[in-house]
């Protein structure tokens, strides 16, 4: 179709080609990173939903993905200790098994997106940044004072959880996984953002009021949407949990919440791949910078506010030149 | 004694609340005047407790570590100012959020390269340190006394700054009509500058102060920075009473709530069972109060129209 769409597709399949050819030479650790890179880009994917149709400015997606590793964390530390997770009113057990898992931690963070974007969504601007960064930390002191499930040194999962006819500790049966959902979030992205609600939402950002004028609602198309993106980022934090074995409140600081947005704007606001090719270069540069200095954040520092200064469109922006899905 | 606790509670929750004002009013100013969120404030408190602990640790002087947070803080305000905050008044707030989270990493990182990664300690001086015996036979902290004065001077000045002088006027000229004042001759990019600087040295001096009690580490700014967000969102954006009674609210809510929610839980639960609970929920109360404010006003105490 044109540029933009050719840079997605060599985006996409070269982080196929990349696993594939690591598993070929035997680099187990690239399809770790390459699998990093999938599962923080779902991160992404979910906060795009809200920030580059919506235009809403979360900092607080780390809530969603943090519920979304401790999902996983508690299920499966109860399915590792034989202990039920609740006995009454309704027997619940833990359990190892992935779509289980994703199913609980999808419902988990669209509860709470839901209910943290109905307070939340009764403001804009400033407030809106202020009060989901609030929500965020409020999640981050809980997991840290509620000593049941780790407290503040977090929970330890031995095996990774189970998805029925792949052995999902051989990394590159993982990496399929997170590959798969990351292709399908994008997909479903795609349709959204085309769909009647994908359009009004994008209406209720460039000028609430007209699309007050013809009878919706900006404020329940803002909240939809906030829930949707919360699920997703809920479910890329159980995959993330998963591929570390090991949940932690770290997953739910600010810094986490303030990398996801990253990876968006390097990627470019409002592009539909933009959080692949952001998750990507993040990774990269973590992974290299992170090797050459311990102080590598500095240079991040840099490229990111250079990038906000000079180059708004990301890396897909500079790839493929202007016409902007964002205003 | 529990009255005893209760008011000692007290005194520690107003102490943590004009904390918090001194971080909150700078962020209100700024918002204010010039429409710009900033995340990187907590990066200027940090500036200002590690130029403070560098300074005692040199000298030997806590008034000196004083003025050397101030004008460190200061300094670097107005030069994060000139060279980028200014870029971003004109950009939308996702431009400006993202360039101050740049500033952080490069703050936080670049004082640990300076400073390392171990915490410093700041001493509190002779002359401030032990306890006094308040009426009651309460014995408290001398120094943490001293804090809730120099808190409330801090915001006494600020109000006679505001309401007062020539700064003052333009300051809130600024915050009704910025093209206005521009028009008027008052040369708004010096004022900016100004405003930027004087919110950085309320934080920096907030930092040292609290240095004093915390041990002055990198990242110790955050925290504290969110909680000056919650106090603005209970108070109102660009309202300085707001974000003074924002402050004391949530100061007094944190440290009441630790000692009350435990107790509480007590009432019908074991002792154990009763501190964790009471823990976790006291871990979120403030949040619930910001909540339960917004539920009731949308745009804060004293917030106006934005």
């Amino acid at each position: 179709m044109n540029r933009e769409f050719l840079i997605n597709m060599v985006l996409l399949l070269g982080l196929a080609v990349v696993p594939l050819w690591a598993m070929a030479g035997d680099a187990p650790f690239t399809i770790t990173l390459a699998t990093k890179v999938a599962i923080l880009a779902l991160a992404g994917v979910g906060l795009n939903i809200a920030l580059g149709i919506g235009g809403l400015i979360s900092l607080g997606h780390a809530a969603f993905f943090g519920i979304g590793g401790y999902a996983m964390g508690i299920l499966a530390s109860h399915a590792q200790s034989y202990t039920a997770l609740m006995e009454w009113p309704i027997l619940i057990e833990g359990t190892k098994f992935m779509p289980v898992i994703w199913l609980v931690a999808v419902a988990a963070s669209a509860l709470a997106a839901l209910v943290i974007g109905a307070l939340s969504l009764r403001t804009s601007g400033v407030y809106f940044i202020m009060i989901t960064l609030a929500f965020g930390q409020m999640f981050y002191f809980f997991a840290i004072s509620w000593p049941a499930y780790g407290g503040e040194d977090g929970l330890s999962i031995y095996v990774r959880n189970g998805f029925p006819g792949l052995n999902t500790l051989v990394p590159i049966h993982f990496f399929g996984i997170c590959y798969s959902l990351l292709v399908l979030a994008l997909w479903f992205n795609a349709c959204l953002a085309k769909s009647p609600f994908g359009l009004a939402l994008n209406a209720s950002r460039q000028c609430p009021e007209r699309v007050e004028t013809v009878g919706l609602s900006p404020f329940r198309l803002r909240l939809t949407a906030f829930v949707i993106s919360g699920a997703i980022t809920g479910l890329s934090g159980a995959l993330f949990a998963d591929l570390n074995r090991f949940v932690s409140p770290t997953m739910f600081s600010w810094q986490t919440s303030g990398e996801i947005m990253v990876f968006i704007i390097l990627g470019g606001v409002g592009r539909l791949y933009g959080p692949v090719a952001g998750a990507a270069l993040f990774i990269t540069l973590e992974h290299f910078l992170g090797g050459l200095s311990e102080y590598w954040h500095i240079y991040l520092g840099v490229l990111l506010l250079l990038v906000v200064l000079f180059a708004r469109g990301g890396i897909i922006g500079m790839l493929a030149g202007r016409q902007v899905a964002h205003d | 004694m529990t009255t005893i606790l209760f008011i000692e509670q007290v005194l520690n929750g107003l102490q943590f609340g004009v904390m918090l004002f001194l971080m909150a009013a700078g962020l209100t100013l700024v918002f204010g005047v010039m429409g710009l969120i900033n995340l990187a404030h907590g990066s200027l408190y940090m500036v200002g407790a590690f130029a403070a602990a560098a300074v005692a640790g040199a000298t030997g002087s806590f008034l000196l570590a004083l003025i050397a947070a101030l004008a460190a803080a200061a300094a670097a305000g107005a030069l994060v100012e000139l060279l980028i905050i200014r870029r971003l008044y004109a950009r939308d707030h996702l431009d400006q959020v993202l360039a101050t989270f740049a500033l952080i990493l490069i703050f936080s990182e670049g004082t640990r390269w300076l400073f390392g990664s171990f915490p410093l300690y700041l001493d509190i001086p002779d002359y401030l340190s032990g306890p006094v015996t308040l009426p009651g036979g309460i014995h408290y902290p001398l120094y943490r006394l001293a804090l809730i004065a120099a808190g409330l001077a801090v915001a006494a000045g600020l109000f006679l700054l505001i309401s007062r002088t020539r700064l003052g006027i333009q300051i809130r000229a600024g915050e009704s009509d910025r093209e206005m004042i521009a028009a008027l001759g008052v040369d708004i990019s010096k004022l900016y500058t100004i405003v930027f600087a004087l919110g950085a040295a309320l934080a920096g001096l907030a930092g040292a102060l609290v240095g004093a009690i915390q041990s002055v580490q990198v990242g110790m700014g955050e925290p504290v920075l969110i909680l000056a967000f919650v106090v603005i969102v209970i108070g109102g954006i660009g309202s300085i009473k707001g974000a003074l009674i924002g402050a004391l609210m949530v100061g007094l809510t944190s440290t009441l709530g630790s000692i009350a929610m435990p107790a509480l839980f007590r009432m019908f639960m074991d002792n154990s069972a009763a501190s964790a609970t009471g823990s976790a929920v006291s871990s979120m109360l403030i949040y619930i109060l910001m909540a339960a404010v917004l539920v009731w006003r949308p745009k804060g105490l004293f917030g106006g129209a934005v």
